[in-house]
């Protein structure tokens, strides 16, 4: 797949910025007044831009509000009302907070609730696709919800469920690896099925409909940056989670320096999510390049 | 509505036989020439005069070598345009309704006026039935000529779509094949038409009729060969010398 910059920004941004809200909505911290101005201001900031950034990739943004008629079977169409509805009820919520010094917990809860339904119903757009073995797979939405707990507790200041969810977030993220690796193959989907004419000896694409390129070789079939997915791999497992990691249980006295070094847990979090997030894209191989003779 | 129809009344769809088809690229020329100057946004092109042409096409052919384990290779031509498939996964995950499967006659189309030009409609096909126009912004498709089949004011040879109208090799057939009775339906069930990707569980409604085996080419074409081998000798008399005089030229 093409590793689209708008889909890699949206899914990293607004996964961030909904795990934050999902820890504010449960009180985790509990802040008030200016502290929480800030905390909302950064969840908002992140969650919206990402969602902006998402309909950049559309051909007809205008007509975007239509795309939440049909929730009963598309789950981009759910994803725009869960995402609604806890930008929604996170707002009133933060009204509480910021304003009046309160919290109001079951609001908070059912907001967060919505939060991470966000998170899942995006995971589910791509986990849905049949024609894409490595994102039809069960990893996919816990790859997506684990990421976004994880920086949401980095986000939130949450230092030991941060810990335990950057780890959960660790392992889901080398599972994901090693199945998808495996995914087009055991999808069962060759050139064989793909021509129907496999069972008469091994077939190999000879002419391409056209010289030039298409929508569907642009789109899904993205060959040169997987050139180097082993070493990008290995930068984003490490500034996603192992730099993280160290810097949260590094022993730090100052609060000035703990909080510098969340900071640039946060950043190098953000980075590896981003990396892990174009390779997503990058490797996933679509079906139909196939019928190209490519994957 | 983009939840799928629980049955359609009629199964219209294409039989494409790989047997006949050359590979002129006809049905693709004939398609864009229809479908760019009728149903919903023209099929545009991209520096169609330039170094780098692309553009939008509702069917496209390809080519396949086939080796079998013993004997010679074999070349298959390949179209492929939207398979009108039973279970479209490309009708489902659309948000915006513009993505639908007529319970009339089961042909997927698009509400161009509906469409947000999304995207995941295509990326939902395994076939690459479906191409995001560049210039117009929405997603086209195949809509199986739906504005020449029900069309009274051509005459009734042209009700079809446009690339059956064109085959030159007759190897494309259009019917209902929901009606086991249909000529559609009965060439799929005597050549044994098949599935594309049928692990892929989306049930298309187009079949591909297998190419027949080739001839085996044997020593001895025909038992009457040896009685018609040529019979070269060399000439005589006049001939003779006009053969040689010639060759010293």
């Amino acid at each position: 797949m093409h590793p689209a910059p708008s889909v890699i920004v949206f899914t990293t941004l607004s996964g961030l910025g909904f795990g934050l809200l999902f820890f504010l909505g449960l009180g985790l911290p509990n802040v008030t007044g200016w502290v929480a101005f800030t905390f909302f201001v950064i969840g908002f900031g992140l969650s919206v831009a990402g969602l902006l950034a998402s309909t950049f990739h559309l051909g007809r943004p205008e007509r975007a509000i239509k795309a939440f008629t049909q929730w009963r079977s598309s789950w981009l169409s759910r994803e725009g009302w869960c995402a609604v509805a806890a930008l929604i009820l996170m707002g009133l919520y933060s009204i509480g907070a910021i304003f009046f010094a309160q919290r109001w917990g079951l609001l908070g809860f059912v907001g967060a609730l919505f939060s991470i339904l966000t998170v899942f119903t995006t995971s589910m757009i791509y986990t849905q696709l049949k024609s894409i073995p490595r994102w039809n797979m069960n990893l996919t939405p816990a790859m997506f919800l684990s990421f976004s707990l994880a920086g949401g507790a980095l986000l939130a200041g949450q230092t030991a469920l941060a810990l335990i969810s950057l780890l959960i977030a660790a392992l889901v993220q080398i599972l994901y690896w090693r199945q998808g690796d495996q995914a087009l193959a055991r999808s069962g989907t060759n050139i064989g099925t793909a021509t129907g004419l496999g069972d008469r000896g091994s077939v190999r694409a000879f002419e391409p409909p056209h010289t030039g390129t298409n929508y569907l070789l642009r789109e899904f079939v993205h060959v040169v940056g997987r050139k180097h997915a082993e070493k990008l791999r290995i930068i984003a497992f490490s500034l996603g989670f192992f730099i993280p990691v160290v810097l949260l249980i590094m022993p730090v006295n100052s609060v000035a320096t703990k909080h510098f070094l969340a900071a640039v847990a946060v950043l190098s979090h953000l980075a590896g999510v981003a990396t892990s997030r174009w390779l997503f894209f990058a490797q996933a191989e679509h079906v139909v390049g196939i019928y190209y003779g490519k994957r | 509505m983009t939840q799928l129809p629980h049955s359609t009344e009629r199964k219209l769809g294409l039989v494409i036989d790989l047997d006949t088809c050359v590979g002129c690229h006809a049905c693709v020329i004939s398609c864009k020439g229809w479908n760019t100057e009728n149903y919903g946004a023209p099929l545009s092109d991209q520096d169609a005069y330039g170094g780098n042409p692309s553009g939008t096409f509702l069917n496209r052919v390809h080519s396949y070598e086939v080796q079998p384990q013993n004997g010679h290779a074999q070349l298959v031509h390949f179209p492929k345009s939207c398979l009108h498939c039973e279970d479209a996964p490309c009708v489902t995950v659309c948000p915006t309704g513009a993505s639908y499967k007529r319970v009339e006659d089961g042909i997927v189309l698009v509400n161009e006026s509906d469409c947000i030009g999304c995207g995941l409609c295509a990326w939902s096909c395994p076939y690459g039935a479906r191409e995001l126009d560049v210039a117009e912004g929405v997603m086209k498709k195949c809509t199986l000529c739906v504005d020449r089949i029900y069309n009274e004011n051509l005459t009734e040879v042209d009700r079809v779509p446009s690339c059956v109208r064109t085959c030159p090799a007759g190897a494309r057939h259009f019917g209902d094949l929901g009606d086991p009775d249909s000529d559609v339906s009965k060439l799929v069930a005597e050549r044994g038409g098949i599935d594309l990707m049928p692990e892929q569980g989306t049930k298309p409604v187009n079949k591909y009729l297998p190419p027949r085996p080739k001839d085996t080419i044997e020593d001895q074409i025909d038992v009457l060969a040896p009685l018609l081998a040529p019979i070269a000798e060399e000439p005589k008399g006049f001939m003779g010398w006009l053969d040689k005089a010639l060759e010293k030229l």
